[in-house]
């Protein structure tokens, strides 16, 4: 149940489509685009958004992901299907823009479904704990926040962001590491 | 760092920060500014993207033993 693959079992795309849109005439390109774009759009958004944690700036990447692929559709390669490449491309996006921002800016409106929380953690750790995530690398994030808050699976993710499963590992680890140490600094001791 | 402290930080990990899921309704159709963006023109790298590349080719060649923690970093 996740995203960009989820949307392709719904209503995969032909073949020609994918063609089109990788070798056609360019009016057959702009319309196989536009198909593809209203198809995985949603997808798209829901990957980006499960990575940035921000609806607005999810939308912008959403955009920017598909710019990307226009501009690199003669790179694309029909037979390994488009779901994962468009996927891997709007890693990269939020990668780019989780780099760019400032860390300490104030945290986005809560997007996320429900919760029970856990009445042993209070809301001042949790505030902290998001604070320091926030302040991890991108990478490192990414991968945390992919494996560990929703739980994908990892080959899943390996896969979006092109590295080996064992790498996955290893940055989970680090973030896991990293995340201890900075509130061990703060005084909180999970 | 143990298997159970690795299990605790992601259960508070999980507690700061609960799970999106996949099924996050788009509440507009971003076409309209799909296409405002591809009628945009591409912008030029500014200058000091350039300065920073020529930058780092020079010291990757000079300190080649850095590339290594270069790559790590970008």
């Amino acid at each position: 149940m996740n995203g960009i693959a989820e949307t392709a079992e719904d209503g995969r795309e032909g073949p020609k489509e994918l063609l089109a849109f990788r070798q056609g005439s360019p009016e057959n390109f702009e319309d196989a685009f536009e198909t593809l774009f209203r198809k995985h759009q949603r997808a798209v958004y829901c990957w980006i958004l499960r990575i940035v944690r921000d609806p607005a700036a999810a939308e912008d990447l959403t955009v920017e992901t598909f710019w990307r692929i226009h501009r690199a559709h003669a790179r694309f390669d029909p037979s390994r299907g488009f779901e994962g490449w468009a996927r891997r491309i709007a890693t990269h996006a939020a990668f780019d823009w989780l780099r760019t921002r400032r860390t300490e800016c104030e945290l986005p409106a809560d997007i996320s479904a429900p919760i029970i929380a856990d009445p042993a953690i209070t809301e001042e750790i949790r505030r902290k704990t998001a604070l320091a995530f926030r302040r991890l690398p991108p990478k490192l994030r990414i991968a945390a926040v992919l494996a560990v808050v929703e739980e994908l699976p990892q080959k899943e993710v390996a896969e979006a962001l092109g590295i080996s499963v064992a790498a996955i590992k290893l940055r989970v680890f680090r973030a896991l590491r990293l995340l201890r140490k900075d509130l061990a600094s703060q005084g909180i001791r999970p | 760092m143990n298997e159970n402290d690795q299990d605790r930080m992601k259960k508070l990990l999980q507690q700061a920060l609960p799970r999106v899921g996949g099924e996050t309704e788009l509440e507009r159709d971003l076409w309209p500014a799909m296409l405002r963006r591809l009628d945009q023109r591409p912008e030029a790298p500014p200058w000091f993207d350039w300065a920073l590349l020529v930058g780092l080719v020079g010291f990757a060649a000079a300190l080649p033993a850095s590339v290594p923690v270069l790559l790590y970093y970008l």
